[in-house]
């Protein structure tokens, strides 16, 4: 904790506010603000209720107006605070509003009856969280199969991507053979092709496979980066040669200097790899949206798009289902970063 | 435990050759010490041997098996790196531990052995950690002991010392010295250091330009050394070598003032001709009074204590360097008289090789 606060106030010198520091910290605080910002608007609003997002001025909290049952109406009536024509305040229910009056009834005593100007009463808010946002599509909707349609896909696919890009990266940096230079260049040519020219072709693969509404449809055609291929590559350049060549001296044949060696060494690599292809995959939107088509075959982000209808967007469910899509990826994050910042501190050398 | 020969060995990069043809036996259980100058190609013949390099041509052969095309795995030999190269993952044991797995050994057999080698190397209180967790001169025993439990045919080692402060440099020198002794394995070792050099090998090969200068052991190579190259590298502080030319029958002229020296070559030079005349600073002594020799001027004094050494010089001629034992009484520009005794002179003719003692 008090770590946390000394990084919070860190200033120039310790004790005294220099106007870089001041600079420094409304950059920052600017920049929170840009990141976050959306995020945090995203999470409340999900909260809100239907009616909620639709209000004009829009609220930031989940804000939503209280409701009363009051005997002989069957449904719950919205709560007003009314200024009366004596200038007294009154909370009263509304029946229902005809033109620019109201008709409006005192909860306490529902014989009491008014008619009230629309522009004279406000309606009493309270703060609630309209948790139904998630349960609802949890429940009625399959969006635990969408989720867990979404996990296997990630999961699968970011294991098929680490390990085939690895084993592409020790052949392309580590392992000598003939045409070396020329298979990386082929490697890097395909970066240049983006999915949507290839899109057609991968699609009639895949139909001739009979892979059309698997997951595997969705795993396979991506599981060789080659931006994963490239980024392996060029750390497993920079592990030291001798600790490959003290491997081969120490009888160990390719595979094992591979699994044994430059793996467990190449772990923030991986691990940079690992974040990126779990962000792709769990994000990807256009290759599961061509070759899925059958519901129960839906991943998160497919399913999402399912809430937003051709005429009417329940823009409710959706906000709630985004802010379930993101917590993995971020959550994933938290964990594997500190990976990327150990880096090879810890190398045997010297 | 092995023999090894290196027959008409060369290495190109590309376009560049830095070993020209070298030709070596190594007998069973020889420790062989490679020394040279920076960049005469003693770690790429080291690593050529290891089978980490492809020769371009020649053969390498252990035991009368030719080698020369297979890979550093199967060779059987053991290396220890200059960075030591420990896997930084690893902990001791399993540094140690991961070649004798590689070899398909039982776990009873690899733990015997591991143990054996840590005792041997004073680990056994380390076993459990990582490299980084270790000093210098842990880590490099940790490297010998990846060596060493292998019992490979023939060790090579490349420059394993030069990571150490100087104290410990000394420590481990021993200590490999004693570790030679015990195992009595085949070793090579690489180094630049000429003192490493002369305390560890039973013979010396010194490399200049990626050729052999001159092998043998290391009183040959400070007794008779073959050539100007060797005569330089080989002692320390460095042999005096004074440009000279012959003036008559057994005497030489050195210096601008042609003063005359005698030597004890009845060679066939040609008085006029151009040689050159080494003596070691601890084999020139003072002339005494009215005796003849050659006159320098001293332009520095360095006390020790138990020795001293004199920085001299005469016109024409480089720095002169003489040892005394003991502490002298000579300071800074006394003029003096040093005689070269015939018995400790070396004489190279103009190409630089030493010439035949009468
Ligand atoms: N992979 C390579 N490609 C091109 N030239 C090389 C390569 N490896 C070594 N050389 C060259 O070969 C020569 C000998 O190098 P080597 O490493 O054997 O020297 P060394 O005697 O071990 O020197 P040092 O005492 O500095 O370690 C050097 O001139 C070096 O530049
Ligand atoms: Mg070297």
């Amino acid at each position: 904790m008090s770590r946390a606060s000394q990084l919070m106030l860190a200033r120039r010198k310790a004790g005294r506010w220099h106007w870089t520091d001041i600079a420094a910290y409304t950059y920052l605080a600017f920049g929170v603000v840009l990141m976050f910002g959306p995020v945090a608007w995203l999470v409340l609003s999900s909260f809100k209720t239907q009616a909620g997002l639709l209000e004009f001025p829009p609220s930031l909290l989940p804000m939503s107006q209280q409701e009363v049952m009051v005997p002989g109406n069957p449904q719950p009536l919205p709560l007003f605070e009314v200024t009366m024509e004596d200038g007294s305040k009154r909370v009263l229910a509304q029946v229902r509003r005809i033109g620019i009056q109201a008709q409006m009834v005192d909860p306490k005593d529902p014989t009491q009856q008014f008619r009230v100007p629309i522009d004279k009463r406000v309606p009493v808010r309270q703060f609630k969280l309209a948790t139904e946002n998630y349960t609802e599509p949890l429940e009625r909707f399959a969006f635990t199969r969408f989720l867990s349609n979404s996990v296997f896909v990630t999961v699968v696919a970011t294991l098929i991507t680490l390990l085939i890009n690895s084993m592409a990266a020790y052949a392309l940096s580590i392992y000598e053979f003939r045409g070396k230079n020329t298979a990386m260049l082929m490697v890097i040519g395909t970066l240049m092709i983006p999915i949507t020219i290839i899109l057609v072709p991968v699609y009639l693969v895949i139909t001739h496979l009979g892979l059309v509404n698997s997951l595997w449809a969705v795993i396979l055609p991506g599981a060789a980066t080659p931006t994963g291929v490239f980024l392996l590559r060029q750390y497993m350049l920079t592990l030291p040669r001798d600790l490959i060549e003290a491997a081969r001296m120490d009888k160990a044949s390719e595979w094992q200097i591979y699994w044994r060696i430059v793996m467990p060494l190449a772990m923030p690599a991986l691990a940079v790899l690992a974040i990126f292809s779990i962000m792709w995959r769990w994000n990807e939107f256009l290759w599961p949206l061509a070759v899925l088509t059958k519901t129960e075959s839906y991943t998160l982000q497919i399913g999402l798009n399912a809430f937003q209808g051709e005429l009417q967007t329940q823009w409710h469910y959706l906000l709630a289902m985004t802010v379930v899509t993101l917590l993995p990826v971020a959550l994933v994050f938290v964990f594997l970063q500190r990976f990327i910042t150990t880096g090879i501190a810890n190398t045997g050398m010297k | 435990m092995a023999q090894l020969t290196l027959s008409g060995i060369t290495k190109s990069f590309g376009t560049t050759t830095v070993i020209h043809g070298v030709d070596l036996k190594v007998e069973d259980g020889e420790f062989v010490v490679f020394v040279g100058p920076s960049g005469c190609g003693k770690s790429t013949l080291l690593r050529i041997i290891a089978g980490l390099e492809e020769v371009t041509s020649g053969m390498i052969a252990i035991d009368g098996e030719d080698v020369s095309r297979l890979p550093a795995s199967e060779r059987g030999l053991a290396m220890v790196f200059q960075s030591y190269a420990l896997y930084p993952h690893m902990s001791v044991y399993k540094n140690m531990a991961f070649a004798l797995e590689n070899m398909g050994l039982k776990t009873p057999d690899i733990d015997q052995r591991v143990r054996r080698a840590a005792t041997m190397l004073r680990l056994t209180d380390y076993l459990d950690r990582k490299p980084k967790a270790l000093s210098g001169g842990q880590r490099q025993r940790v490297a010998i002991g990846r060596a060493i439990v292998r019992d490979p045919k023939i060790f090579l080692f490349d420059e394993p010392l030069s990571n150490l402060d100087a104290e410990l440099r000394v420590a481990t020198r021993k200590e490999l010295a004693g570790l030679h002794a015990e195992l009595g394995g085949t070793m090579i070792y690489v180094t630049h250091d000429q003192v490493e050099a002369m305390t560890l090998a039973d013979r010396i090969v010194v490399l200049q330009g990626g050729r052999i200068e001159q092998i043998g052991t290391p009183l040959d190579l400070y007794n008779a050394p073959d050539n100007l190259f060797v005569a330089g590298f080989i002692g320390s502080p460095r042999m005096n070598l004074l440009p000279a030319r012959i003036s008559g029958p057994g005497t030489v002229a050195v210096g601008e003032d042609g003063q005359v020296v005698e030597t004890g070559i009845v060679a066939p030079l040609k008085p006029g001709a151009t040689v050159t005349l080494g003596i070691r600073p601890e084999h020139i002594a003072l002339a005494k009074n009215g005796e003849a020799g050659l006159t320098m001027t001293i332009d520095l004094v360095e006390r020790l204590g138990g020795e001293s050494y004199l920085y001299g010089s005469a016109p024409g001629l480089p720095q002169i360097t003489v040892r005394l034992d003991g502490q002298t009484s000579h300071g800074r520009g006394d003029s003096v008289t040093i005689r070269l005794p015939i018995a400790h002179q070396h004489v190279f003719n103009e190409a630089g090789k030493a010439m035949g003692r009468q």
